[in-house]
């Protein structure tokens, strides 16, 4: 399994970003290979317009098969997401990645 | 009445809830006892001039923005659309060309650029234009559909339509939006003068020097209309007058004033300063015009 956190930093240590348009980061976990990836997203979140969409497409190309997040995507970005076979989990904001993985896998994590 | 160039008045505000609708309505009425007049509701996010007139509907129409429609059969998913668009109106998932018509500001360049033609341009509906009579008046509003994002194209068209059929009325009167922002420039740009409207209070103070600094970037003429007065302080007094800006009325802090527009009602020929107060604010404009085109 691929998971996909919006955060706020680079590592397990970070905070889970609450936004889905404007994360600061995706942070990807592999389960299989134990590795994490970070895509900088920095470009998105400075746009005026269309973050949710943009990170919709990013999100897109990462394929991940569970995303984690804080405040839900908008109604824009949700629309695109409902074109990608992937569990959207929220309302991880305020936990470390490390702790949102943990209540992921403990099934405490609310799906949107 | 002398003839004249028409005036078009904008009514704007930076704080909101401090009157704009309150004088945009009663000025208008009081204008149309003598003459013909235009009101246009700009703030077509939130309408609510027609609150206060039983006029009948002479004309209704779409507000249309043109979108691209993705044509499944001619596109070979080369991913230009999704690259052109400055506002990630299009994007691109896998196999699909998905549009997000609310975020699209119509410029055309994934339909143009598109080598197959597989994004040509359709018109869709964001809201309602509606053109009321009462007498001497004419009401003009749009109301956008709920999940609209962009209010500047229905303010446009808006405007365009009133000039269109009644610009030889010899005024028309802006409703403006409230705020600083593109929808206010929008409603502000193009008039003779700009009545700004707050109340006595430091947050109508704070947004009333926001609104200042955007008419003088704009280069309007400009005086402000001060409402509920008697609340808060004498702050705003003392700006206009480090400022120079012409303090054009006082409308009194009246619980009358609050009840009448509370129930849809027009106020001045209930209330005698309210009627002195328009007469105040339409010599002024009238005044500063002729200073203006001498």
């Amino acid at each position: 399994m691929k998971i996909a956190f919006t955060s706020s930093g680079t590592t397990w240590e970070s905070i889970i970003d609450p936004r889905f348009g404007r994360t600061e980061y995706i942070v990807m976990y592999d389960e299989e290979s134990q590795e994490l990836s970070v895509v900088d997203n920095s470009s998105v979140k400075n746009e005026a317009h269309g973050a949710g969409t943009a990170t919709s497409q990013r999100i897109f190309e990462l394929q991940p098969d569970v995303l984690i997040t804080g405040n839900g995507p908008g109604d824009n970005a949700s629309a695109a997401l409902k074109h990608i076979k992937m569990k959207i989990l929220v309302n991880a904001h305020d936990l470390t990645l490390r702790q949102a993985y943990e209540q992921y896998k403990n099934g405490e994590l609310k799906e949107q | 009445m002398i003839n004249r160039k028409p005036l078009k008045i904008a009514i704007a505000s930076g704080k909101g809830g401090t009157g704009k609708t309150t004088l945009s309505t009663n000025l208008a009425a009081y204008i149309a006892e003598q003459q013909e007049v235009v009101l246009v509701d700009l703030d077509v996010e939130e309408p609510n001039s027609g609150l206060f007139f039983n006029g009948e509907l002479i004309h209704e129409e779409p507000n249309l923005k043109m979108i691209p429609q993705w044509d499944e059969s001619k596109c070979t998913l080369c991913g230009i659309c999704r690259k052109v668009c400055n506002f990630h109106a299009v994007i691109q998932l896998g196999p699909t060309i998905v549009v997000f018509p609310q975020l699209c500001h119509s410029c055309y360049a994934c339909s143009e650029l598109c080598p197959e033609n597989a994004l040509p341009m359709i018109p869709k509906s964001t809201g309602t234009l509606k053109d009321f009579r009462s007498g001497n008046l004419h009401f003009i509003e749009s109301r956008m559909d709920v999940g609209e994002e962009q209010a500047v194209p229905a303010i446009s068209k808006t405007k365009n339509y009133a000039a269109g059929k009644y610009g030889n009325a010899n005024f028309t009167i802006y409703d403006s939006p409230p705020g600083t922002s593109c929808p206010v420039i929008e409603a502000v740009k193009d008039v003779d003068f700009v009545i700004l409207i707050t109340e006595p209070t430091p947050f109508g103070l704070h947004d009333l020097r926001l609104a200042v600094e955007t008419v003088r970037a704009l280069k309007k003429p400009f005086g402000v209309v001060i409402n509920r007065y008697g609340i808060g302080n004498d702050e705003v007094i003392e700006y206009c007058t480090e400022e120079d800006i012409p303090i054009l009325a006082k409308i009194a802090n009246s619980r009358k004033i609050a009840g009448l527009y509370s129930s849809g009602k027009l106020i001045y020929n209930e209330v005698p300063e309210v009627k002195t107060a328009l007469q105040e604010i339409l010599d002024h404009c009238l005044k500063m015009m002729e200073g203006e085109h001498k």
